[in-house]
């Protein structure tokens, strides 16, 4: 590996640590709360509350048939600019097993809530500019993604930047304590490669919808599981199925004291064009009102 | 043929107007929009104490940051304990508005807390004195 690709790595190991350490610190020092839907690839209507900022530590583990096993982060950075626009920052990077670990790049995406009530289906519109080589997080399957893009060895993969912008509907419902929500993806290479298609499903509820009278760690309703399904669509020289990636899995989370988030999900491969089984992982904690936290009070 | 400078000049106008647009709506408006229907709906979790044990930690785990741990507002979020939320609001508005939100006044939809812990919500809000 070059001197440059060394120091990223050494930069992306010590952002990872970094990460993890401040959210530990963070969910023992500052108030805050977590209650968010199990989701891995699938976003739902929700937007960030204004003022507040999520931190995010996620994961994806994976073993590819003829390939090294490998393990994809990124920390992602959220916040609510206003009651209908959530803003978010990515910094990607991974692990191959017998390669190396590298920084793969970062993304921006913005998300716009059109209507400013609560509907039967509500609708979210999602723009994302991303700037990435070699990544493995896998947040989303378009086009003819599929197993054998993790076969090429890091040094190489990461010659092949990818400047991309993706487009997302993104519909959400709530009725009865579940959620449903639906993704239509488009994604676009700015070095003239066609449009890439994709799709994600969620459902989830809660296991218990009301609240229990007295502090509880493990009660049912500080668990939400459901289910997600994701994949390719193909692009817009072969619209459909073929050749085409797609998963399957249950997924929970766990809201912890002190306003933490854990989230876990086994995804299977539903075809041979698919990893055959994905772990992801996540920890999550949102700061309330983050930038009162630098003001000094008034009241 | 509309220029790319004159687009973006667009998009930053809509952008602005839409921002305002929030801000027009006046504190207590959103009493005037909840359908009749709404207003009537009864609380299912009315005169329990438990429910207003357990509104009091959802209360502490959402509302607080912004209305303050007591419910006396903050310098930017309005009082919990108003004549306009103990009295002239019904149970049924406060469901409408933690349901639908106040986007522009940066009230966020709490719809996926779901209705049983609105519900609790609202039991403690109006055990406020």
């Amino acid at each position: 590996m070059d001197r440059l690709g060394v120091l990223t790595s050494a930069v992306w190991a010590t952002l990872a640590r970094i990460g993890y350490a401040a959210l530990l610190l963070a969910a023992v020092a500052l108030p805050s709360h977590g209650q968010e839907y199990p989701y891995f690839v699938t976003y739902s209507q929700e937007m960030e509350e204004p003022g507040n900022l999520d931190i995010e530590m996620f994961s994806v583990v994976g073993n590819p048939p003829s390939g090294n096993s490998f393990i994809g982060s990124d920390i992602e950075f959220e916040y609510g600019l206003k009651g209908w626009w959530t803003t978010e920052f990515y910094l990607d990077g991974q692990a191959t097993q017998n390669e190396s670990t590298i920084f793969t790049g970062f993304r921006w995406e913005n998300r716009f809530r059109p209507l400013a009530r609560e509907h039967w289906i509500n609708p979210v519109l999602y723009t994302e500019f991303e700037d990435i080589s070699a990544d493995k997080t896998m947040r989303e399957v378009v086009g003819h993604d599929g197993r054998y893009d993790f076969l090429a060895p890091n040094g190489l993969a990461h010659m092949d930047k990818q400047r991309e912008i993706e487009l997302k509907l993104i519909l959400g419902s709530n009725f009865r304590g579940w959620n449903i929500s639906e993704n239509f993806i488009a994604e676009k290479n700015l070095a003239g490669d066609p449009w890439e298609f994709g799709y994600a499903l969620g459902a989830s509820r809660p296991l218990q919808l009301a609240a229990s009278a007295h502090e509880c760690a493990f009660c049912a309703e500080k668990f939400q599981s459901g289910v997600e399904m994701y994949g390719g669509l193909g692009d817009t020289d072969g619209f459909g199925l073929h050749l085409t990636s797609q998963y399957l899995g249950p997924t929970v989370n766990w809201s912890a004291p002190h306003g933490m988030t854990v989230a876990f999900s086994p995804q299977f491969g539903l075809n041979g064009y698919s990893i055959p089984v994905l772990y992801r992982f996540s920890v999550s904690y949102e700061f309330q009102q983050f930038f009162s936290h630098f003001h000094r009070s008034g009241q | 043929m509309i220029s790319r400078p004159a687009l973006f000049f667009i998009a930053a106008l809509l952008i602005v107007a839409l921002s305002l647009a929030g801000f027009a709506t006046s504190n207590g408006a959103w009493l005037t929009n909840v359908p009749q229907r709404e207003r009537e709906r009864v609380n299912p979790y009315r005169d329990q104490p438990d429910a207003v044990s357990a509104g009091r930690r959802i209360f502490l785990d959402h509302c607080a940051h912004c209305h303050g741990k007591d419910a006396e507002g903050t310098k930017k979020r309005p009082s919990l304990k108003s004549d306009r939320v103990r009295q002239e609001a019904t149970d049924g508005d406060l469901h409408w508005l933690l349901v639908n939100g106040n986007r522009g006044q940066g009230m966020p939809s709490w719809v996926k807390l779901g209705d049983p812990q609105i519900w609790q919500v609202i039991c403690y809000v109006k055990s406020l004195h």
